[in-house]
């Protein structure tokens, strides 16, 4: 297998010819923002918060999805990078409702955890105040569209892992919204396998077990990450 | 030979009655049994769209073509009677259409424009291959596949310097040649006509006027790069283009010029159209792509690049309509005719005479909106003149000596685009042009990426209190700086354009923001 060398911050960092940007930092334990990203899902680089700058790029590259290259000096934590960060979460929050105090996944929350890290403490937009609905017609889980910042996990994982292929983006824009099946309630919807994987990758507590109340969800990304590798090595038995 | 009226036919003449005024013609001709006399028939764009709608007549080959416009489609009965009249007495060269307007041919509108992508529109009737034929149509395609050099094809488009239409402007002969290199031998050859630019209607002219020259320069392209199949992927709300290209496969079909063995070669090429269904954002080639495949039409990431993935993970080489059509003139004048080529432009807004226009490459803005268009209505002055569309800006009215090529406009902060044309006089506020072309944007964000689907509702939300007289002190800057965020940040060209329109109307008219905002922030 071929190595690339690059440079990540001040970071020399050796890697397989192939990988990615992000493989690369977190290899260097350089800390990389992502949200959409999910180890074990295919990358879609749609919420752009792991953008970085490339020496001799005009364009900021999404680390998720773009290749090393022999040489490439990659620059992480820019002033530029942060503040575009920082705007990101801004719009994510402005874009949806997001209430922290009463929410199932204060405290385990993703989004929550982007805020602190880039130092959002509130937002230099209006907040837009949408009106959204929420859907408890399933018997296990619920989904609050309120908290939704259509990272599409949901979507990635029942397609991909789970296979059922029960949520999908509809609408555009603005209105984008996750539907379930054919943008029916979502317990009415057959496919549905009931395993809960979506709520597992959830980042936010857009995608909540029925019950749960006030931080009292944690999901947990690293049990997708155990299945996908016991699939692909046939081990059942850690 | 027989003298010929041309009724154009195309959607803006349309709308104005030109499909009655053309039946009521042929068939009074017809039921007068002077069909052997004169022929009425349906052409393409004629070109003034602003004076339509357009009649077009061809006494007899030694008469001078008279264009006619404004005719009274609603006299189309009077009409008929005085030109069957004028048919039986053959007086037809000196038939004057009662209530039209003799439009002069000899005015800068027509004499300045250099017509190779619109050569046959207006002159052919786009239903009729034969016509097609007869103008020359197939004859370069057929002697590509005569030679049989693929590569010698690639190379002249390289060194033709040609770029894509559709508005990035990459350059055509490198596309080509890195889809030729691609490996596999199933590759596709895809067709842009997603034109959804507002104020831009070339590829619809070029389709309804002439479909034949798109699907031979997609023939020529799928034999150079070593495609066997083909789509076109036309938006819903061209009708007419759709209906007269579904003619043009059948009838290329029936000729033998799509299908098994072309011109008697080895060369296999089917064409299948795609219709749209109204998303702006499926003319980004990675939406189109999708969009074929029946998903989703949303944008994904490059690379891998159409050439190396493209439509069902094949190869695919995917260019505009006005790009194809450049191919049979570049190949029958070869380059040194050729020279720069053309760029068709849909001018329209507040000039004079609107309309569809084919010039060299590099004429002037000046000689487009001012010479040819002839101008802001009288008591008024041209603004600006706006190009490419929602991820283009503003030339302010002191820039118009600015030569219409990429790198020029570009740096005025706008580009060619895809040759949409929008002319603005001094009563226009360019706020308002700014918040159109963000409404707009907003509207067809697929939603995919955040600074996109989120920034242009902010964008929009503080342009729109701009406008609404609520400006707070530290808008500008915020508006500026998240403009240039969404531009930076942004998935696809549609997000990445979205700002332009603002950031370049800041550039060129900051005073009509500073007008909006309270004294104390104004600088």
């Amino acid at each position: 297998m071929s190595l690339c060398s690059l440079r990540i911050d001040d970071h020399e960092v050796a890697i397989a010819a192939g990988s990615t940007v992000l493989q690369a930092a977190r290899e260097a334990s350089v800390a990389i923002p992502t949200l959409c990203f999910l180890e074990g899902l295919s990358a879609v680089a749609a919420c752009r918060m792991c953008l970085v700058e490339v020496s001799g790029s005009d364009t900021l590259l999404p680390a998720c999805i773009t290749r090393v290259q022999e040489g490439m000096q990659v620059h992480t934590a820019t002033p530029r990078l942060q503040d575009i960060r920082r705007t990101l979460i801004e719009l994510l929050f402005t874009e949806g409702n997001h209430v922290c105090a009463i929410c199932v996944a204060n405290g385990h929350c993703e989004l929550q955890n982007l805020a602190v890290e880039v130092g959002m403490d509130h937002s230099r937009l209006p907040y837009r105040f949408p009106d959204r609905p929420v859907d408890l017609s399933h018997p296990l889980f619920g989904l609050d569209h309120n908290r939704c910042v259509l990272c599409t996990r949901c979507v990635r994982v029942c397609d991909e892992v789970e296979g059922a292929h029960v949520w999908d983006v509809g609408w555009r824009g603005e209105h984008c919204r996750i539907i379930a099946g054919l943008e029916e309630p979502w317990g009415a919807v057959e496919a549905c396998t009931h395993c809960g994987k979506c709520v597992e990758v959830c980042p936010t507590g857009a995608l909540f077990h029925r019950g749960d109340t006030t931080e009292e969800k944690h999901s947990d990304p690293a049990r997708l990450q155990a299945l996908m590798q016991a699939r692909q090595q046939q081990r059942w038995n850690p | 030979m027989k003298a010929c009226l041309r009724v154009c036919s195309a959607a803006s003449c349309r709308s104005r009655g030109a499909a009655t005024l053309q039946h009521t013609l042929s068939e009074a001709i017809a039921s007068a049994g002077l069909e052997h006399r004169l022929r009425v028939k349906e052409v393409g764009c004629l070109g003034p769209c602003s004076d339509g709608p357009l009649l077009a007549m061809d006494a007899s080959p030694e008469a001078q073509t008279q264009l006619y416009g404004s005719i009274p489609a609603a006299d189309a009965a009077q009409l008929a009677a005085s030109l069957t009249q004028a048919a039986a007495r053959h007086t037809l060269a000196q038939w004057c259409p009662a209530g039209g307007q003799r439009i002069d041919l000899n005015h800068p509108f027509f004499q300045l424009q250099r017509r190779l992508v619109l050569e046959h529109c207006g002159q052919i009737d786009p239903n009729s291959i034969e016509e097609a034929l007869a103008a020359g149509a197939y004859r370069q395609l057929e002697r590509v596949l005569q030679t049989n050099n693929p590569a010698a094809v690639i190379e002249q488009v390289q060194r033709s310097g040609l770029r894509g239409r559709g508005g990035a402007g990459y350059p055509t002969g490198l596309k080509w040649a890195a889809v030729a290199q691609s490996p596999g031998t199933d590759k596709l050859v895809v067709c842009n006509a997603d034109e959804g630019d507002p104020g831009a209607f070339m590829d619809r002219t070029v389709l309804e006027g002439d479909p034949h020259t798109v699907l031979e320069g997609m023939a020529i392209a799928a034999h150079a790069v070593g495609a066997s199949r083909g789509f076109i992927y036309v938006r819903a709300e061209y009708p007419l283009a759709i209906a007269r290209l579904h003619t043009a496969i059948a009838a290329a079909h029936g000729q033998g010029w799509l299908g098994m063995a072309i011109a008697g070669s080895r060369f296999n090429f089917d064409v299948e159209l795609r219709v749209g269904a109204g998303a702006y954002v499926c003319g980004e080639e990675t939406a189109l792509m999708q969009s074929i495949e029946g998903k989703r039409g949303m944008p994904r990431p490059r690379p891998p690049y159409p050439a190396e993935q493209g439509v069902f993970g094949l190869p695919t080489l995917i260019n505009n309509v006005e790009t194809f059509a450049n191919l049979p003139a570049l190949l029958r004048l070869g380059l040194e005719s050729y020279g720069r080529g053309t760029k068709v432009f849909s001018l329209t807004g507040h000039v004079r005479r609107s309309g569809v226009i084919e010039v060299p490459m590099g004429t002037s803005l000046r000689r487009i909106v001012e010479t040819m268009g002839g101008g802001a209505a009288a008591g008024r002055t041209i603004k600006a003149v706006q190009t490419g569309g929602p991820s283009g800006g503003c030339v302010p009215a002191n820039q118009l000596d600015t030569p219409v090529d990429y790198e020029s406009l570009k740096a005025l902060g706008t580009i060619m685009g895809s040759g949409g044309m929008v002319v603005m006089d001094d009563t226009t506020n360019m706020v308002d042009i700014a918040r159109f072309f963000m409404a707009f944007c907003r509207e067809e964000s697929c939603g995919k990426c955040v600074p996109c689907r989120a920034g242009t509702v902010q964008l929009d939300n503080l342009l729109e209190k701009l406008l609404g007289g609520r400006a707070a002190p530290g808008d500008l800057e915020q508006l500026e700086r998240l403009c240039h965020m969404v531009k930076d940040t942004s998935l696809c060209g549609l997000g990445q354009g979205a700002p332009k329109p603002v950031l370049s109307t800041l550039r060129h008219f900051r005073d009509d923001y500073l007008a909006l905002v309270p004294a104390e922030t104004s600088r």
